[in-house]
């Protein structure tokens, strides 16, 4: 089986807990607008290295020491990673094999049997919600939320760990009662250790370029400290769940 | 005897044993860094008084002022201080502060040179003298160097080399002062030069000058100590003269020689077993030992030598390496970790960072982990610590050994190195390509052979002719040393540092190379892609054309990594075809200090595609930017390089921006710890850890005026960053900082 890979980061540390070899996969059915990684867009993108189950695992296993000491292991990202879910399935299999600790990072944009399937498998999904409120988010994402949410009450049902990641984007989602209303929703969730707000920033700017696309947000600048502030208290209070705000 | 009471006995009370004192009293602390202390009022003040001097230094073109009259040596000036009233350790190495001294026996055209270059003019009658009277060190290597040697000095396949300034690397075992008192040190020595010769040969004629040198000095040491009101004839009674007279020591070793690295030893660990006695005793508060640890590591970061502006090339930010290890684990599995090994630690915060003492981690499985955090937490803080494997060199240097310079490890007192810079095989690549001709200048320097005339470079030919050109440049390097340390020994001997060794003593020959990632990364790129080498005018290979790609160093990629490891251990073992001088041992270090710029400058383009001119990577590190799997993957490159194959020592210096190790402190904390464990724990041997954003460097380049403490480590050292040339701050700026992707 081969998998389409993006690039891989051998000391990720925060894309879940310790060290990890992070694994960015290509492609993605979402559009957003403030995506820094537009490159991963295409699943067989002509930038795409195409990996094996073995060349990959080769260099998993050489972070096992890195893993040990530090609580970490192998994390998923993209791109939606679960486009190509039966790749991330068999390398996980693989993974728990050997005692390594397993996290997806995805937007959950991916039908219920395919997660139904993957979801033994994986230790932590770091579960990405785009937009809560169903209208802003076609706009922002050009797909609705309905299928991220359904997988959400999904994932917690099956008791598996999340952790929930919103970017904070001026204009687009850093509306106070839709952070109300998508706290509400995480209350709800048994399996929410913890919501990572991230700041929007604009780093990815040039790959828009590069692509040769239209890079609608130029003149969104980064949201302050007291709006990130504001939201993560927000959520902590109405959901009751760890929240922080990263840069 | 009063100053040994409370001591729990041992071997040590009959002979010169430091470890096994330490070993006897040592008290391990396993907790976490609240007990420290906030400097005192005396310790503001005084470091003020310094900031105020070393500003006045920078604006000065880094030299505040120069004695060019009085020769360097123990006794030649009278005692200097900062203030009075203020410094609980006295002593400097000239009548005032950061007064740089010239020091002529390791070579008469240095000193002439640098009093020059910052506008003195040393004294004519003294010049005269050295001229007509005495040789110096430079003058006799000079003398004796064959043609072949020169020539590979000047066109740069063999550079770095101390024939012009005193060799440095050697460590005394400035414990014995405090521990012993000078008196006794010297009735051993005395007891030892009767013991030892009886026939008259070569050798132990050359001996028995030497320890009447020895003994000589540690008289003047004792003389020297007195000017300042002092009596160490005799051991120091409590943590206060322990650490006066471990001073003593060292400054008689800064006086009496400017080597490029001047270590201090091991010396944390030792002090803390006087501070434990006197807190038990109820004379020294906290404060007062934490005061007594910070203004010793002012002294510390006091110490000057005269160099010439073109040192500053190979040595760049004017460092004197007063290394420092701290921490590690004794042979009994007990970690050797103090409650003084957290005061040494603290001085960062205290005074603020600096590069001086080089103050080095011995990194052990088993260090208590309140120990780590901290550690971890000044590196993130400070960028001003190096790291480095206890539990390989514990293998072979036992659990007393010390740094030297950067990476190079010797049992405290017992072993010492014979220290000899590095040769370039990046450019040694070239001229396997070239048949022995430089490809800069066109000499014909190495071994002379048919130009490479196939068209596309194959890899089984090019590794035959490197070989070859590795078998002459292994001999021609050894002889090299040879001849200077012969002269070293004969014209600037250091008879101080060498009292405070054992007599009879083991010697490393420490060899160096330069370039390996390029010497990895072309060989790699002709087995793994094609290469076609093109001529110039010469008819010499200058530049080349590559189809397809091909593994490169730095991305745990085996193919290229075990090219590296083979080149390493190859070079290695035709190095040890040929004698040492003093039978010392063959030891090879992959560590460039700041010459990797400067060999860059002086090689042609590389088959790995690296430009003419470009730097190379410093020590062990993949060339800047070919990591493509991130920070982990590099790690693994560098650490399959065996510890064995280059005991002398393997530097990789590791930049990372903050938020790339983790969100929170504690996150940044935790996984700095794991990635030092993870690379250790697969015998890697050294580790820099710089934690820095590049914006700041970018405006420290704008405003140093703004960034006077900020320090960055480079290669087995720390430096200021604003010290360095601006050639060098670039340098630095191409290297991979690690961040997120």
């Amino acid at each position: 089986m081969i998998g389409y890979v993006h690039s891989i980061d051998t000391f990720g540390t925060l894309d879940g807990p310790g060290i990890r070899t992070v694994v960015f996969m290509q492609g993605c059915r979402l559009r957003c607008k403030y995506c820094h990684n537009p490159d991963t867009w295409e699943i067989e993108a002509p930038t795409a290295q195409q990996c094996t189950i073995d060349d990959l695992m080769k260099i998993i296993v050489r972070g096992v020491p890195y893993f040990q000491a530090s609580g970490g292991g192998v994390t998923f990202s993209g791109g939606e990673p679960l486009l190509q879910h039966e790749f991330v399935q068999e390398v996980f299999s693989r993974c728990q094999q050997k005692g390594i600790h397993t996290a997806v990072d995805t937007s959950l944009y991916v039908p219920e049997d395919v997660l139904q399937e993957i979801i033994p498998f994986i230790n932590l999904v770091l579960a990405d919600i785009k937009q809560f409120n169903p209208g802003k988010s076609v706009e922002l994402t050009g797909l609705s939320n309905e299928m991220n949410l359904t997988n959400l009450r999904l994932l917690d049902e099956n008791k598996v760990p999340i952790w929930i990641r919103y970017v904070v984007v001026p204009g687009w989602t850093d509306d106070v009662e839709d952070a109300e209303r998508m706290a509400e929703f995480i209350r709800e969730l048994e399996q929410v250790k913890r919501v990572e707000l991230i700041p929007y920033h604009s780093l990815g700017i040039h790959k828009w370029g590069i692509l040769g696309l239209d890079y609608e947000l130029k003149d969104t600048l980064p949201p302050s400290r007291e709006l990130m502030n504001n939201l993560v208290s927000i959520v902590r209070r109405v959901s009751g769940k760890p929240a922080c705000a990263y840069d | 005897m009063k100053a040994w009471r409370d001591f729990q006995p041992g071997l040590w009370m009959k002979e010169i044993n430091v470890r096994d004192f330490i070993q006897k009293n040592y008290i391990p602390y396993e907790g976490d860094h609240q007990f420290l202390a906030e400097p005192t009022e005396r310790t503001r003040g005084l470091w003020a008084k310094c900031q105020e001097l070393l500003a006045q230094e920078r604006e000065n073109d880094g030299v505040l002022k120069v004695d060019p009259d009085t020769p360097i040596n123990i006794t030649s000036h009278p005692p200097g201080y900062i203030d009075r009233e203020l410094e609980q350790v006295v002593g400097l190495q000239t009548d005032e502060p950061l007064k740089r001294a010239i020091n002529v026996y390791g070579g008469l055209r240095h000193a002439v040179k640098a009093c020059e270059a910052y506008g003195y003019e040393m004294e004519p009658g003294l010049q005269g003298f050295f001229k007509k009277h005495r040789r110096t060190h430079n003058d006799a290597v000079f003398a004796v160097y064959t043609p072949e040697m020169r020539l590979a000095r000047r066109v740069g396949i063999i550079t770095g080399l101390p024939d012009s300034y005193g060799r440095g690397r050697i460590i005394g075992d400035y414990r014995r002062v405090p521990l012993y008192g000078v008196d006794y040190i010297i009735r051993i020595k005395e007891e030892d030069r009767t013991l030892l010769n009886r026939e008259m040969s070569d050798a132990s004629i050359r001996l028995r000058e030497e320890m009447f040198d020895q003994i000589k000095a540690l008289h003047e040491l004792k003389e020297m100590a007195k000017s300042y009101g002092f009596d160490i004839s005799r051991p120091a009674v409590n943590a206060r003269e322990a650490v006066q007279w471990l001073y003593f020591a060292y400054l008689g070793a800064v006086k009496e020689q400017n080597g490029a690295a001047m270590s201090i030893g091991r010396i944390s660990t030792f002090l803390d077993i006087y501070v434990e006695r006197d807190l038990r005793e109820g004379t020294l508060t906290e404060e007062e030992a934490q005061e007594l640890i910070d203004h010793l590591v002012i002294k510390l970061r006091l110490v000057r030598h005269l160099r010439t502006p073109e040192y500053g090339d190979i040595f760049a930010g004017d460092p004197a390496w007063v290394t420092e290890s701290i921490g590690g684990a004794g042979v009994d599995g007990r970690p050797l970790v103090t409650k003084n090994s957290f005061r040494i630690l603290r001085t960062l915060e205290n005074l603020g960072p600096a590069p001086e003492p080089n103050m080095t981690v011995l990194w052990a499985k088993n260090l208590p982990h309140k120990f780590m955090e901290y550690c971890a937490h000044i590196s993130i803080k400070t960028s001003t610590l190096q790291y480095e494997n206890d539990e390989v060199m514990r293998e072979l240097y036992g659990d007393d050994y010390s740094i030297a310079c950067c990476v190079s490890a010797m049992r405290t007192g017992l072993q010492t190195q014979l220290f000899g810079a590095r040769c370039n095989l990046a450019k040694l690549l070239l001229y396997a390509l070239n048949g022995g001709r430089d490809e800069i200048t066109g000499d014909q320097v190495g071994v002379e052979m048919p130009v490479y005339d196939k068209e596309y470079l194959e890899y089984e030919e090019v590794v035959r002719r490197f070989d070859i050109q590795m078998e002459w440049l292994a001999a021609l390097y050894v002889n090299t040393m040879n001849v200077i340390h012969h002269m070293h020994d004969k014209y600037a001997y250091e008879p101080l540092q060498m009292a405070l060794h054992d007599t009879s003593i083991d010697r490393f020959m420490a060899f160096g190379i330069a370039g390996l990632s390029v010497v990895a990364d072309s060989l790699s790129a002709i087995k793994y892609a094609r290469v076609k080498p093109l001529r110039d005018e010469r008819g010499l290979i200058t530049d080349f054309e590559h189809e397809g790609d091909f593994p490169k160093f730095g991305n745990d990629d085996d193919r290229v990594d075990s090219i590296a490891v083979e080149v390493v251990r190859s070079y290695k073992r035709k190095l040890q075809k040929h004698p040492a001088y003093k039978n010392a041992m063959h030891t090879l270090s992959i560590l460039t200090i700041t010459s990797n710029i400067m060999y860059g400058r002086h090689t042609g383009t590389t088959p790995d595609g690296r430009q003419r001119g470009c730097p190379l990577a410093p020590g062990a590190n993949p060339l800047h930017g070919r990591e493509e799997h991130g920070a982990i993957a590099a790690c693994n490159s560098v650490a399959k390089i065996p510890f064995r194959y280059a005991r002398d020592g393997i530097s990789f210096t590791f930049s990372i921006v903050p938020t790339a190790l983790g969100r929170t402190e504690s996150d940044q904390i935790n996984n700095l710890i794991a990635l030092l464990h993870g690379y250790f724990i697969q015998d890697a041997h050294h580790m820099n850890v710089n934690v820095l954003n590049l914006e700041t460097l970018k405006e420290a380049m704008e405003h140093p005026e703004n960034y006077p403490d900020l320090t960055i480590r480079v290669s087995g050292y720390a430096v200021h960053f604003t010290k360095l040339s601006r050639e060098q701050q670039e340098e630095i700026l191409t290297r991979t900082f690690f961040k997120t992707m």
